[in-house]
């Protein structure tokens, strides 16, 4: 009896070992071949310069550039636009969590059908960018678009505003901002639901009324919400691929350009097979997000030491 | 800026709250409105300019004719064939992933996990070159379990995160209970956590549905043709095709959304919860 008992003991603690690493592998795996290894392969790739082919011996044909891709990069205005109109991305997507907010507020209420709208405020966020990029570009349309005979009647004189390199980038954030406007808002919403109706009611019988309520007593405990909201709008704004692409192409003149989309353009498009030139203004897109992603793991990794 | 609940306020509140709720709504919801309609429109009323006005008509000739003309339908079985697989792919391999990091406290542990969901957030671009590469080399470009393949692996990131707090949440004194008794770690995981996975699996059965349905990027490089293409880069090649033809658009969009937004509605509840993971503590 005692012998089988220390016979087992090892064995179960080498279960316990072992287990882990057999449960993770096949994801690991996944894991590592698609999405780690590829970015390695990119780094190294941004120092060479390669058409994306082969020789019939089936080896690689790419040159050693060192830095030249990069170099190349400074000097090409093409790379400047995309990477301001990524900062006015940034920066106008922060609007989606004022909106979302207020959206959440004006429907945190408990009135018939309220289920319903909440849900139907949600839409924009379920169907796909394609198609919000098709809406909108119809919205916008010459002529006969919505938008279009709405700045004709104020102005006198109707704005194609997808025509215009001025204005085609705010243009498409204002479409982008549609569907994520709706994603903050169900992340406040369910934000809301938990916010401690005590402390609201306590806070009402001290006089906290209006924007001071909102900024003293409900924003602090939205907290979590708020965080989250950050992370996947700025995620949302650096990812602007689909809808540059549906709505103008990077166009006109390439005005409309963003990182993602111009990194495509280069590797991907009609510019020709320019893989090393591509992996190096994905680099530069991947370094941008990553001080975003830091922050995002420093935050989680508090978090769990709290715990 | 709380709101008081709207029963308390005066009649009058209620009344214009109740007015402005639907008004709001239809605001909101303006240009997918628009777009509904103009599906329905007939081409001839749009080719004299009436855009707004009242239709002439119901025109369902116009998804006649996208279905029968285009091969919107083919686009569509693509979309499920790598979208169908993805779920299940990425949803299985997130409940061994999330079930080892939640667990198990092995030294890497936390390392494993922080690697999983930064990958989650890598932007696309950078994995492009190289996945359409291997993808290439190993004969999947341009077929849908070449293009599942890197979804399954890239979703399972999100599902890591997603299972792994779940798990967490649960009772550990089950796991250890069964240990006692002297179940092997296979059986705990198969006959005790996974049962009570099950709102966790629907949750991101949902979320990954739409997520890939909506996925455009990676359908634009790795597939080309009519028999892989999934419906969002269908649509955008039709949209090339059809100039201006704004009713044969407005339907095609109307279609492709229709399943995601489907799947919303019958699982909203499971949806919700997987999306605003986290958002609250």
């Amino acid at each position: 009896m005692a012998q089988a008992s220390q016979a087992t003991a090892p064995r179960r603690w080498n279960q316990r070992t072992v287990a882990p690493w057999l449960f993770l592998a096949p994801g690991l795996f996944m894991f590592g071949v698609y999405v780690l290894w590829p970015i390695i392969q990119s780094v190294t790739l941004s120092f060479y310069d390669w058409n994306g082919l082969y020789n019939q011996d089936g080896q690689f044909t790419g040159r050693f550039v060192g830095m030249g891709n990069y170099a190349e990069l400074m000097t090409d205005p093409a790379f400047e636009t995309s990477l301001w109109n990524n900062l006015k991305w940034l920066v106008l997507y922060m609007l989606a969590l004022p909106i979302g907010l207020f959206i959440a507020i004006f429907l945190n209420q408990t009135v018939t059908g309220i289920r319903l709208y909440k849900s139907l405020f949600f839409f924009p966020f379920v169907i796909s960018q394609v198609v919000v990029g098709l809406i909108f570009a119809w919205f916008y349309a010459p002529n006969f678009g919505l938008f279009y005979l709405l700045t004709e009647s104020i102005t006198g004189k109707g704005t194609a505003i997808l025509a215009n390199p001025d204005l085609v980038t705010y243009g498409i954030i204002a479409a982008g901002l549609w569907p994520q406007i709706a994603y903050v808002m169900i992340l406040y919403l369910t934000g809301l639901n938990n916010v401690a109706p005590d402390q609201i009611e306590a806070a009402r019988l001290d006089g906290a009324k209006g924007w001071r309520m909102l900024w003293y007593v409900v924003l602090p405990q939205l907290r979590p919400a708020t965080f989250i909201a950050v992370i996947v709008t700025v995620i949302g704004a650096l990812r602007s691929f689909d809808l540059v692409s549906i709505m103008t192409n990077g166009g006109p003149f390439g005005s409309s350009r963003v990182l993602s989309y111009y990194m495509f353009e280069m590797a991907l498009g009609e510019y020709g097979f320019r893989m090393g030139y591509g992996a190096a203004i994905a680099v530069v897109l991947f370094a941008i997000m990553m001080i975003f992603i830091s922050g995002f793991i420093w935050k989680m990794w508090r978090d769990e030491k709290e715990r | 800026m709380f709101p008081r609940p709207i029963q308390k306020s005066s009649p009058a509140a209620q009344w214009i709250y109740t007015i402005a709720l639907p008004i709001a709504l239809i605001l909101w919801l303006f240009p997918l409105l628009g777009v509904a309609l103009t599906s329905l429109r007939p081409a001839s009323d749009l080719a004299q300019g009436n855009y707004f006005g009242m239709p002439s008509g119901i025109a369902w000739e116009n998804y006649v004719y996208i279905f029968t003309k285009t091969p919107i339908g083919q686009y569509m079985i693509n979309s499920l064939w790598v979208t169908i697989p993805t779920v299940i792919g990425a949803v299985s391999l997130s409940l061994m992933t999330g079930f080892a990091l939640a667990v198990y406290g092995f030294r890497a542990n936390i390392l494993v996990f922080f690697m999983f969901v930064a990958g989650n957030f890598v932007p696309f671009q950078i994995l492009m070159v190289p996945v359409r590469d291997m993808t290439l080399q190993l004969g999947m470009y341009d077929t849908w379990y070449g293009l599942a393949l890197f979804h399954i692996a890239f979703q399972t990131g999100f599902c890591t995160l997603f299972m792994r707090n779940f798990i967490k949440a649960l009772p550990y004194e089950l796991i250890e209970a069964a240990r006692v008794e002297g179940v092997t770690e296979w059986r705990i995981f198969w006959y005790i956590v996974l049962p009570l996975m099950r709102p966790a699996i629907a949750a991101l059965s949902v979320l990954v549905f739409t997520f890939i349905w909506n996925d455009f990027f990676w359908a634009t490089v790795l597939t080309q043709g009519v028999d892989s293409q999934p419906i969002t880069a269908g649509l955008s090649s039709l949209n090339g095709q059809w100039i201006a033809q704004w009713h044969l658009v407005s339907a095609g969009s109307i279609l492709a959304a229709l399943p995601p937004v489907a799947m919303f509605f019958l699982m909203q509840k499971h949806f919700i919860a997987g999306l605003t993971l986290g958002a609250v503590k």
